[in-house]
């Protein structure tokens, strides 16, 4: 068998689980109920003010989420490869550790957590659920180019004068930028899209764009659902272009995409 | 004390258990060209990275102009290194690079053009500012290094194995321009290399390092010819290593035969090593001018002279240089000259251990290996020292066969013998002469005789 033919089941199932889809996707959104050519469901989005504006809200806590992931892993993940305050690997791997248990699990823990404390669920339980969740996508990549960044061209910098502070502003964080751009994207395209963390941590109150497509087609409603998701892959796609524009740029590649 | 630049005193560095630097001591005149000569692994890299500030010194001071540079961290250091692998910032061009350590300093910026311009002239990369130094060759990259460091106007540059990673033919394009660059800048160069041939060419002074201990310091013309231990002899350059023994004053037998010598001071009939140069063993067309004859067992062509083995009627094998060729198997009559004659103290003229007896005939040393000697009638817990000759140490294929094993560290051939440095796990240290042909880093079993133990009572 020639080594080529080893693709074929790969192939296939791309073909049948990735690309039909979407192709599925785009056909439905571009018809009406009957089956004919129509840019209806796009008006319709564009005059519904409650779709934009979810759509909106769900771009601004996306945002906010990745942010917040990108303070508080940026931080970690220079502790966490910085070979004198972190001399095990331990530590990373329990940053990592939530990773091995699904989403919904932790979610649902995280709901009983918010009850134990008597917390309100709401935008707050939200933000850190997703946070929570994300944050070690945003710290491996970053770790990952951090580890692999050479220590020469730290003491390179050093020898030609510069304070730590400038070592770290010159040296360190421009060249970590590919792990950043990864961890962004990690972070930035999943939150847009979720709809099961906003409605348990948020009684279903916080209405996300996920969830918004979610309830369209459990609603039978598949031209429209399928509009806005395409509107969704989309700005994905523009944003995944943005960022991995630079990490192309760069040689030294280390993130996770 | 006022053209001392770099001073290093009684320095010693160690990483967990290993030691390092045991006790260096040098001094760095301002303007020299010095370089710190050893193989890998020997301290050298860890001695100029003390010097850069990158690791801290266990013991000991670094001066730089009479200040002591403890504590200091690199950056405020008066000093620049080009680093073995360049470390050039990928993620900036050239001219950025080159331009990093005076923007730190918030030099203005024309002067910052200017200066880039000139350094960059300097090291002949002129209109290569806005390249990519991901696209630059290796050479390149080196010379950009080599600017970046220089444009701070350092009192001292240190370079660590600057040109390890270029061809053999860029290299020496290197070498001359690197020793051109310091003769016109005037600055102190200190330069790391394991390339002896290298070291010849561009220093002024040379510091021979092996296993964290400085072994000599000296121009290379005295480093050459008159290496201190038979260490420096082999390291630098080919050479003939023999023992010898000093019969008195100006008088040295080896090979079997006695030669005059220009050496003194030694004592009468005390053993010594010689290094004879192979280009200072003369062949003596004319036999009666010979003082010992052999014959050409391989001739090799060099380019610019021919490099031949010559076993002597005695059996010793001698390297001989000549720019005549003589066919293998030709019998060739052979002098040595008395200035050319190197004789040097022997470091050790048998192995001496520490060791405790377990029973009046066995003994305990290097670390817990117990090994049969001759009834000493001494009661068991006795400190004791073992002496045991060269050649009366057995060495055994099978690692597990002997009384402990020890790993081959280095070989040193003397002519008609391999005298063989063996190290145990421990890195205890067995000196061993031995007619057969070892490799470096072989394991191998020891064993040792028991009437060939001289057991004495530790006082």
């Amino acid at each position: 068998m020639r080594r080529s033919n080893w693709a074929i089941p790969y192939f296939i199932f791309l073909l049948l689980f990735v690309l039909l889809p979407l192709v599925m996707v785009a056909i439905y959104a571009f018809q009406d109920n009957s089956g004919a050519f129509t840019f209806d469901q796009f008006v319709k989005f564009a005059n519904e003010p409650e779709s934009i504006n979810t759509f909106t809200y769900s771009l601004e806590i996306a945002m906010i989420t990745t942010v917040l992931c990108l303070l508080l892993g940026y931080p970690a993940a220079w502790i966490l490869s910085n070979k004198e305050l972190n001399k095990s690997s331990v530590a990373i791997i329990l940053f990592i550790l939530p990773m091995w248990i699904n989403m919904l699990i932790r979610t649902l823990a995280t709901v009983a957590l918010f009850d134990f404390a008597r917390l309100p669920l709401g935008e707050g339980a939200l933000i850190f659920g997703m946070v929570y969740n994300f944050l070690p996508f945003m710290i491996y990549p970053i770790y990952n180019t951090m580890q692999k960044m050479d220590h020469s061209y730290v003491e390179a910098a050093q020898d030609l004068g510069a304070t730590p502070l400038q070592v770290f502003r010159k040296v360190t964080l421009p060249l970590s930028m590919p792990g950043v751009g990864s961890g962004v994207l990690m972070v930035f395209m999943p939150t847009i899209s979720t709809f099961a963390i906003s409605e348990l941590l948020t009684m279903n109150k916080v209405k996300l764009f996920g969830t918004t497509i979610q309830e369209n087609i459990n609603n039978g409603l598949w031209n429209y659902g399928s509009c806005l998701a395409l509107i969704m892959l989309v700005i994905i796609g523009v944003s995944q272009m943005f960022v991995s524009q630079d990490d192309l740029d760069s040689d030294e590649k280390g993130g996770l995409i | 004390m006022s053209d001392c630049i770099i001073r290093v005193k009684d320095l010693t560095k160690s990483f967990g258990d290993k030691v390092v630097l045991k006790n260096i001591n040098l001094e760095v005149k301002k303007g020299e060209f010095v370089t710190i000569l050893g193989p890998s692994g020997c301290g050298k890299t860890t001695l100029l990275r003390l010097i850069a500030g990158f690791h801290v010194a266990d013991e000991g001071v670094i001066e730089m102009n009479g200040q002591d540079l403890t504590g200091m961290p690199p950056h405020k250091r008066a000093l620049n290194t080009v680093f073995q692998r360049y470390a050039l910032f990928p993620h900036l061009d050239v001219f950025n690079n080159v331009a990093f350590g005076l923007k730190l300093k918030n030099v203005p910026k024309e002067e910052i053009e200017k200066r880039v311009r000139k350094v960059l002239k300097m090291v002949c990369m002129t209109d290569y500012e806005d390249r990519d130094v991901n696209s630059l060759s290796g050479g390149q990259q080196q010379r950009i290094a080599i600017a970046r460091a220089l444009i701070n106007q350092p009192e001292v540059l240190l370079l660590d194995e600057p040109l390890a990673a270029l061809d053999l033919k860029m290299r020496k394009d290197m070498q001359i321009e690197l020793k051109e660059m310091h003769q016109k800048l005037g600055i102190t160069f200190i330069y790391v290399t394991h390339d002896q041939e290298e070291a010849l060419t561009l220093s002024d002074t040379i510091v021979v390092m092996n296993e964290g201990v400085i072994q000599q310091i000296g121009s290379p013309i005295d480093i050459y010819n008159e290496p201190q231990n038979s260490f420096v002899a082999d390291f630098i350059g080919e050479s003939n290593i023999l023992n010898a023994t000093m019969i008195k004053d100006h008088r040295v037998s080896f090979i079997n035969k006695e030669f005059d010598c220009v050496d003194e001071g030694f004592g009468e009939n005390v053993p010594v090593d010689v290094v004879v140069r192979p280009e200072d063993i003369h062949i003596q067309d004319d036999k009666s001018k010979a003082v010992f004859f052999g014959k050409v067992t391989s001739c090799i062509f060099k380019g610019v002279h021919y490099e031949m083995l010559v076993t002597t009627n005695e059996g010793f094998e001698l390297l001989v240089q000549d720019y005549r060729y003589y066919p293998v198997d030709s019998e060739i009559g052979m002098s040595i000259r008395p200035e050319d004659i190197q004789v040097m103290k022997k470091e050790r003229i048998c192995n001496t251990f520490e060791g405790t007896m377990v029973s009046a005939n066995e003994v305990e040393m290097l670390d817990g290996a117990r090994f049969t000697c001759n009834d000493t009638g001494l009661s068991a817990g006795t400190k004791v020292k073992v002496e045991v000759d060269f050649d009366k140490i057995d060495m055994l294929d099978d690692k597990d066969a002997g009384a402990t094993s020890a790993q081959v560290t280095a070989i040193l051939y003397k002519g008609d013998h391999y005298h063989l440095t063996i190290s145990t796990y421990e890195g205890d240290k067995l000196y061993v002469d031995t007619q057969d042909v070892w490799d470096k880093n072989d394991i191998v079993g020891v064993a040792i005789k028991p009437e060939d133990l001289r057991v004495i009572k530790a006082e």
